[in-house]
């Protein structure tokens, strides 16, 4: 059934995409990739022991979208701290960064890395056919799990949906809204997303 | 407000001492917050796929999450917590952690 994944026998998960379904969701994984950059010792791939060292950093990032995915650990979102409680948190926030940040990063680079390649395995299959049936193992699912959610937080967090009545709204949007085409991809994202959790829930 | 100049004060060698208390023995909490994009059916799933909870327990937090705002979701020592919202925000979920002050 096309944009629903189905779970296979034995474990793992399937969904049948077209052409324009693959390129769309390969050139937003590649998108995510980009933003979340290259992990810290890449520039010097001399030193093997430059990545055990590198420290991560220390200032929340000034992108919201990565902000939303790397936010503070320990200011909480409703809390009013005094003046200061306020810089305890800001000073515990920005350590555990420093130790979690590049871990967190490549974790989620890798889930993107993982969507991407299987995406071009499945695109030379599919060249000539116009589609074809992506098969994911039970290791893939939980990648492709989370970078669909990586994903659906970026471009919500892009589309500045912060609460649940903004997503009504989207609902609603007339065809000419210049934020359509990124509504359409978030909308049947999620349904991928939800199809694929329901193959990995016992 | 303001204080008066200070006296001259002999303190004893073990005044600080007396006067240090020890930061309490109050365990820590992980707090996942709501969030209008995580579907509830993937909050479920990572309630029971990484905290081990059963369908019921990781429903009811979840609702939780979504009615109430936030929910906790484990508490133990500080170094546990910081592991549990490191594990949070690899799944894309909005976590924090803070002393269970009551």
């Amino acid at each position: 059934m096309p944009g629903h994944f189905e779970p296979l026998p034995g474990g793992g998960a399937a969904v049948a995409l077209d052409d324009v379904e693959i390129s769309i969701i390969r050139s937003l994984a590649v998108q995510l990739l980009e933003l979340i950059g290259p992990g810290p010792a890449e520039d010097a791939p001399d030193d093997p022991l430059a990545e055990l060292f590198a420290e991560g950093p220390s200032e929340p990032p000034a992108d919201p979208v990565l902000r939303r995915l790397f936010p503070d650990a320990y200011t909480d979102p409703e809390g009013t701290p005094g003046p200061g409680r306020a810089d305890e948190q800001k000073a515990h926030s920005a350590e555990f960064r420093r130790f979690t940040e590049n871990d967190l990063r490549a974790g989620k680079r890798e889930n993107a890395l993982t969507v991407v390649r299987s995406l071009d395995a499945l695109a030379s299959e599919a060249a000539g056919e116009g589609g074809a049936v992506l098969k994911l193992t039970p290791p893939q699912s939980q990648q492709w799990l989370r970078a669909l959610n990586d994903l659906r937080l970026a471009i919500g967090s892009r589309l500045e949906i912060t609460d649940e009545d903004d997503t009504d709204l989207l609902y609603r949007l007339p065809d000419d809204d210049p934020r359509k085409p990124m509504v359409m991809a978030y909308l049947w994202l999620g349904g991928l997303q939800e199809t694929l959790v329901t193959t990995l829930l016992p | 407000m303001t204080s008066p100049a200070p006296l001259e004060i002999e303190r004893t060698e073990s005044a600080d001492e007396v006067f240090a208390v020890p930061e309490p023995d109050v365990p820590w909490v992980t707090i996942v917050h709501n969030d209008p994009v995580n579907l509830m059916s993937y909050v479920t799933y990572v309630f029971q796929s990484y905290f081990g909870y059963t369908k019921d327990k990781a429903t009811k937090l979840m609702l939780d999450v979504h009615h109430k705002g936030r929910a906790v979701v484990s508490s133990g020592s500080r170094e546990e917590m910081e592991r549990d919202v490191q594990a949070m925000h690899g799944y894309g979920l909005w976590a924090t952690l803070q002393q269970d002050r009551k």
